[in-house]
């Protein structure tokens, strides 16, 4: 179970320093939602889990669908091929 | 200097929640979870008694849930307005989300319906399920921007759904309870027709939720093109 607990945690940590670092937009709303589902994984190894079927639904995926939508209203939805 | 600012707020945020996380007594008995946990059985009949709480015991927590959803969605609309009618849209989707879309339109309806029907049984409920409910309808709108949802008819649904909600609660009035108290028969603990008018209030909850979040992300998707 630890172990479970710490491979989470390196995953959710690696996504949120790739959330920050990534160049492409759409990688890094990827990324934020590695890290919701990361954190729905942990809830439910803490035995919460409707909060984890709240966090799925609500953080990875309206979430995402959200900044989605803004990505392409502000005209960055597209993979930037150039680098 | 903004991405070094960034990781620095990340590691103090860390440094943050590893104090708190010091201070935490993790191994202590909870206070009320027990109490609750052997009383909601008998008194709900509600087998997930996260439901039991959550509509049984709190339900007028719920329903002021559900107003502040309807005040930012109703905010959030007022905000958005509507696109001028020969206004330019988005082109539709690449293939990927396109083939998605439709593949998974009917496996998030079936998905978000029996996470709201089972809410008083298993994890999950009316707010869960209206989310992926929502994501079904979005999810289309998203690749094919050109087409949009019957905005009338999300209203309807929404307000009926709300309707409902208060409805059963004033029910119970009615008979002399206080509001929303449970009604109808409790029925065998861990059928799907146990736990009286929970289920009742959870399929009015989804519908509401899922109604206003994909009539809000729908509008949201219908603004002008961006040049």
């Amino acid at each position: 179970m630890d172990i479970l607990v710490l491979i989470t945690v390196i995953v959710m940590l690696a996504s949120a320093a790739g959330v920050l670092l990534l160049k492409e937009f759409l990688s890094a709303l990827a990324a934020l939602s590695v890290v919701s589902l990361g954190l729905s994984v942990l809830f439910v190894i803490l035995r919460a889990p409707d909060v984890a079927m709240t966090e799925a639904a609500i953080g990875a995926g309206l979430g995402s669908l959200l900044f989605a939508l803004a990505l392409r209203r502000l005209g960055l939805w597209h993979i930037n091929s150039k680098n | 200097m903004r991405r070094i600012a960034s990781i620095l707020f990340l590691v103090g945020l860390g440094v943050l929640i590893a104090a708190i996380y010091q201070q935490m007594n993790l191994t202590s008995e909870p206070l009320v979870g027990r109490a609750i946990n052997a009383a909601a059985a008998k008194q709900v009949g509600a087998a997930n008694f996260v439901t039991a709480v959550v509509l049984g015991y709190r339900g007028a927590d719920t329903l002021l849930e559900l107003t502040i959803l309807f005040t930012a969605a109703t905010a959030g609309g007022l905000v958005l307005g509507r696109p001028r009618s020969g206004a330019a849209r988005d082109p539709d989707a690449g293939p990927i989300l396109l083939a998605g879309a439709d593949l998974f339109f009917p496996l998030f309806l079936v998905v978000g319906l029996y996470i709201i029907l089972h809410g008083h049984l298993t994890p999950g409920g009316g707010f869960q399920g209206g989310v992926i409910l929502a994501a079904a309808f979005f999810v289309p709108v998203l690749a094919r921007p050109g087409t949009s949802l019957d905005q009338p008819l999300v209203s309807a649904i929404e307000g009926l759904a709300g309707a409902a909600f208060i409805g059963i609660g004033l029910l119970a009035m009615l008979e002399g309870k206080p509001f929303l108290t449970p009604l109808l028969d409790r029925g065998d603990l861990g059928t799907l027709t146990s736990a009286g008018s929970l289920p009742l209030l959870y399929v009015a909850v989804g519908l509401k939720v899922g109604a206003e979040l994909a009539g809000l992300l729908a509008q949201l998707a219908a603004t002008e093109a961006s040049d």
